[in-house]
């Protein structure tokens, strides 16, 4: 069953092309890795899966409602599709716990014990428990990320997606952060979408690599056809020889 | 001046209370008009953004002592009878609630665009992250601005001396006509006036340090 369908989905910003004819299916439990130069539309696609950004035209699917119609309901794809930020996007005014806690308490009216203890499992799961009572000005990048994952999870999402969730970080953290990541990718049942230039993740994770460049999907194989082979687009090819010696 | 504080003790306290009063209505319903018009000024629809444009810039460009006479003459004359301290607070808030839109609305565009896109990505709607997340944080960078809203707002309101509102600046006409003694009696109640804006300046800056740990 298809979790995202992408059906010639086009996304202008003013004279801008941002998306260009994308057509992209990915299947519920999938991961998925999305990797491109900067400017490529990456974030831009990651964005319209859960409405942050519109598009104008084309058909994108998700979780069954079309996002492309203008009256579908934002709030009830967004309860099931989770989004981990590059800035992590942490409320700057509620303690880690209240992050985590406070959309499923406003959102699915899920009761404050359960809720709390949920909250608590998730930061033990990210190896965060004694900072529960912590603001966010007072983590790292990588506390703070990971807080966002156990933020999203809360939810229990069927999908989440990561926009390049490991950039902000510097080097040391970023290894923790993927550790995390790759615990929710062991749920077979959740679907994950990844923009991010983490090669070794892509390889370990993945079941599909994504290449886009200029708003256009250029290249969509199996993880082995990308690393192992060779991928057919002469562009992607380059990008990966830059990042692959890097 | 010991003279004028001992012998209109009476009418300066009064006029106390009626300053208070008004600045205290005042200062309520200018708080929630003006976060609401604020709100619909950042809103996403275009429509309610108009409103809170054309309301603000009519309250905020018009002087106070035109927005009071208005209540004070043409509101009683043909919609309802209501007495000069009313007009004068009704023109007071609807006037310093413009200044607080736009002080609140500088507030919610300095709050990161991230907090919102983290709450409506985490499911919250609009009002739900604005109210929980968005809102707190503006309130919190805009306080000191706030305080000098307040501080006008209550010295604003000797407009009520001009529509029959009993207020300080009322009695201090009064006072001194009667007793002719003109320099003391300003100077007097000048203090007064004092009396209110002080410890409101004090608090804001004891609100202000205690929020920012």
């Amino acid at each position: 069953m298809s979790m995202i369908e992408f059906h010639n989905v086009e996304k202008y910003y003013g004279d801008f092309h941002a998306l260009t004819d994308v057509n992209l299916t990915i299947n519920a439990g999938e991961k998925v890795v999305l990797i491109g130069p900067s400017g490529s539309g990456k974030s831009t696609l990651i964005r319209t899966v859960n409405g942050l950004e519109r598009v104008q035209s084309g058909r994108l699917l998700v979780d069954g409602f079309d996002l492309a119609d203008r009256k579908t309901d934002m709030n009830k794809i967004r309860k099931n599709v989770g989004m981990v930020f590059q800035h992590f996007n942490l409320y700057a005014n509620k303690t880690v716990l209240e992050n985590i806690m406070l959309a499923p308490r406003l959102v699915l009216k899920r009761p404050e014990a359960e809720n709390k203890k949920l909250a608590m499992d998730l930061l033990d799961r990210v190896g965060l428990a004694e900072k529960a009572a912590s603001y966010p000005r007072q983590l790292s990048g990588g506390q703070a990320q990971r807080i966002a994952i156990a933020r999203s999870l809360a939810m229990k999402p069927k999908c989440l997606l990561f926009d390049e969730p490991t950039s902000a970080l510097d080097p040391e953290m970023i290894d923790d952060v993927l550790n995390v990541m790759k615990t929710v990718a062991e749920d077979s049942s959740m679907t994950m979408l990844v923009v991010t230039h983490e090669m070794g993740f892509a390889r370990e994770v993945a079941d599909r690599v994504v290449f886009m460049a200029d708003g256009q999907i250029l290249e969509d194989d199996s993880k082995e056809t990308f690393f192992d082979g060779q991928p057919n687009n002469e562009r992607a090819r380059q990008f990966l020889g830059k990042i692959i010696t890097h | 001046m010991g003279y004028i504080i001992s012998h209109y003790w009476n009418e300066l306290v009064q006029g106390l209370g009626y300053t208070l009063l008004a600045s205290v209505i005042a200062l309520f319903f200018s708080t929630i008009i003006g976060t609401m018009f604020a709100i619909f000024e950042v809103l996403p629809n275009r429509l309610m953004r108009v409103i809170g444009r054309v309301y603000i810039e009519i309250f905020r460009n018009i002087p106070l002592l035109v927005i009071a006479m208005f209540f004070y003459v043409i509101v009683p004359l043909y919609i309802a009878k209501i007495d000069g301290f009313t007009a004068g607070t009704i023109g007071l808030t609807l006037y310093t609630s413009s200044f607080i839109a736009e002080t609140v609305r500088a507030g919610i565009q300095s709050v990161d665009l991230g907090q919102m896109e983290g709450a409506r990505a985490n499911g919250m709607t609009y009002w739900q992250a604005m109210s929980k997340i968005v809102l707190p944080q503006a309130f919190k960078i805009i306080i000191p601005p706030m305080g000098n809203q307040f501080i006008n707002l209550v010295k604003n309101s000797s407009v009520l001396a001009f529509v029959a509102g009993f207020d300080l600046m009322y009695q201090a006409n009064s006072i001194a006509s009667l007793s002719l003694d003109t320099i003391n009696s300003y100077m007097v109640v000048g203090l007064f006036y004092l009396v209110i804006t002080l410890p409101l300046s004090y608090y804001m800056r004891h609100l202000e340090k205690r929020l920012a740990n």
